[in-house]
């Protein structure tokens, strides 16, 4: 009786999650236009979608936003990561706290400051702002994913690669960073999913030139949600999922791996 | 200047967060000696090595590495290699790459980086283990293609980090003869650090004696072990009976309630001792008047011999003898007088605490942390 009662629970959670997406993606197969009626089945509103400019030209204001934010906030993180490891410790407690507030604050407050910021800066909102800004929040992220991973490391490797011969810097690039690589690439991949999926902060930092894909469904549906909107939020949908599933894999898989290795060992 | 001398330690010290880690070391380290320093966690062995090493410069002193002073030479720069207490060997790269590390990086041509690579992995046993990922290595194998990955690079020294530390019992002994089978066919020198007395005799040309960041005693395994200069060595190196004891004159010390004779001399008369007893060098005769008699109140066996712990003038006497009193029973102690080792007073109290400390630890050094 419990299990049953409980795989109902949990068929009911997963319901209320997903109902709305595989409603949305249903309908962007809908080739009526009305969102209560099923007329038929249609690419038309994906064929449309991939014709409409304002729509491609966000989406690659997106794509430009995330891929340069994303890369800055990666060294920037990576460097500051490093440096808040080697920091004494009250002063890494401090820092790491601060680290933590652009995540913990409202998106509302970080948008409505940095335009503020940029206004009173004299910066013209465009493609700079949105950039500054999107930095500004994938930096914590990037923090957050490296710094376990130093934690995690040896610290005699460093050592160990200054005794056979390297200088500072030959010692990051050959054993620190290959070490750290996975909390990296997390970090990244982090950084561009939350760029992408950015509205709030975009809101306030864009310019006329620079609408973000957020920003432009947000706009459109403002006079009435247009199947194509269904569509494009379905491909989205299934990107980020297909990136989720490369991360958890790659998890998965280099776990595995190690405890192979370990398996081996214990033989 | 002694002609083979290469490092020379001159008045170092060391301090951490107002802790003083190193309080003057003054060390000569010749040329192919294996040389080991040697003293409970806490002492500053590690610390000396790292000096050496050029991971940590000291506040005041000197180092010379051939008669030049290299303060301030970075690690990198330092013809000396260093095998690390947990091997730290580089998990992203395999156990070819791990030992050509040092030779890639000199931009050595790939045939001699492939030769060399071969030599040392015959030398420290592994062959044909190339392309195996460390982590599916065996402690005992990452520990040997640590050693190889540092000797590759042709170290004039090589400082070795408590490096058989987390190895278990037999491994290590073999381990030990391995090394000093490498350290005689390379013919370098060896620092080496450790807080097992009995690897330090193994193994040694010469040990030092560490303790509370200043060396103890400086000498030939046989030295140390016979000739302790104070309390401290005496118990650290294998055990010993300490007792307090009263110098009536040049050789005669009263301890234990019964006067002895003895072989040491130079001490002011009815001046307070450590009179050092090893365990081995008591004999056990039936009692009697004329022997300093004590109760039997523990025996264990120990393998070659029983350890017997007897009760005589309120002192707890440790005895060793390969035959087993009863429990109870009442024996006689006798003793020769180079059996008695007189010595100055030492705080010795925190010892047999430092000893177990450092065994319990396994290598889990607090100086790491530095």
């Amino acid at each position: 009786m419990r299990k049953i009662t409980s795989k109902i629970y949990i068929a009911v959670v997963f319901i209320f999650l997903y109902a709305p997406i595989f409603v949305l993606i249903a309908n962007s197969f809908n080739e009526s236009k009305s969102r209560t009626v099923w007329t038929g089945f249609t690419f038309d509103w994906y064929s449309k979608l991939f014709h409409n400019e304002v729509i491609l030209k966000s989406l690659l204001n997106t794509l430009i936003v995330a891929a340069v934010a994303s890369i800055i906030s990666t060294i920037l993180g990576t460097a500051a990561a490093i440096g808040i490891y080697n920091m004494k410790k009250i002063t890494r407690a401090l820092v790491i706290n601060i680290t933590y507030i652009p995540i913990m604050n409202s998106e509302m407050v970080t948008g409505v400051s940095l335009m503020l910021l940029f206004v009173a800066l004299n910066i013209d909102l465009g493609f700079m702002t949105l950039i500054f800004a999107h930095i500004t929040f994938c930096v914590p992220y990037v923090i957050l994913n490296v710094l376990p991973k130093l934690r995690q490391m040896n610290r005699s490797l460093y050592d160990a690669a200054l005794d056979l011969g390297c200088n500072p810097l030959q010692a990051f690039r050959h054993v620190v960073i290959p070490e750290i690589m996975p909390g990296i690439v997390s970090g990244f991949l982090m950084s561009l999913t939350y760029s992408i999926d950015d509205f709030v902060i975009s809101y306030f930092t864009h310019g006329s030139t620079s609408q973000t894909l957020p920003i432009t469904i947000y706009s459109m549906t403002r006079r009435k949600v247009s199947p194509e909107v269904n569509a494009l939020s379905a491909i989205i949908f299934i990107v980020v999922l297909a990136i989720l599933l490369i991360m958890n894999l790659t998890d998965i898989k280099r776990s595995s791996a190690k405890k192979r290795a370990k398996g081996v060992r214990a033989e | 200047m002694d002609k083979n001398k290469i490092i020379e330690l001159k008045n170092i010290t060391k301090e951490y967060e107002g802790e003083q880690v190193l309080r003057g070391i003054n060390l000569d380290i010749h040329d192919k000696e294996f040389v080991t320093l040697l003293g409970p966690s806490g002492c500053g062995k590690t610390t000396t090595l790292r000096i050496v090493g050029g991971f940590i410069t000291p506040d005041s002193g000197d180092v010379f590495f051939g008669g030049k002073r290299v303060n301030d030479l970075p690690p990198y720069k330092r013809p000396v290699n260093t095998v690390f207490q947990k091997y730290a060997l580089f998990p992203h790269l395999n156990v070819y790459e791990n030992v050509a590390f040092g030779l890639r990086l000199k931009k050595t041509p790939e045939s001699e980086v492939a030769r060399r690579v071969g030599e040392m992995l015959e030398l420290v046993d592994l062959k044909g283990f190339d392309r195996r990922s460390v982590n599916q290595l065996s402690g005992g194998q990452q520990q040997r293609i640590a050693i190889a990955r540092a000797l590759i690079n042709n170290p004039k020294v090589l400082l070795l980090d408590e490096p058989l530390g987390a190895l278990d019992l037999k491994l290590r002994k073999e381990m030990q003869i391995e090394l000093k089978k490498i350290q005689q066919r390379m013919e370098i020198t060896f620092i080496y650090v450790t807080h097992d007395q009995e690897e330090a005799l193994t193994m040694s040309d010469t040990v030092v004696v560490m303790r509370d960041g200043t060396i103890q005693q400086i000498g030939t395994p046989q030295d140390i072990y016979n000739e302790p200069v104070n309390a401290f060595v005496a118990d650290f190196i294998g055990e010993s009976n300490i007792l307090p004891g009263i110098m009536h004159r040049d050789y005669l010390v009263e301890f234990a309630g019964n006067n002895f004779e003895c072989v040491d001399s130079g001490f002011d008369p009815m001046e307070s001792v450590d009179v050092v007893i090893r365990p081995e060098d008591i004999r056990l005769v039936p009692a009697s008047d004329e022997v300093l008699n004590g109760v039997v109140e523990n025996v264990q066996f120990k393998g070659v011999h029983y350890e017997i712990i007897v009760r005589a003038y309120s002192d707890i006497w440790v005895i060793h003898s390969t035959k087993a009193p009863e429990v109870g029973s009442v024996v006689g102690i006798t003793l020769t007088p180079e059996d008695i080792h007189i010595m100055k007073k030492s705080d010795v109290k925190r010892l047999s605490y430092l000893k177990n400390e450092s065994t319990i630890e396994e290598g889990n050094d607090i100086e790491q942390e530095i």
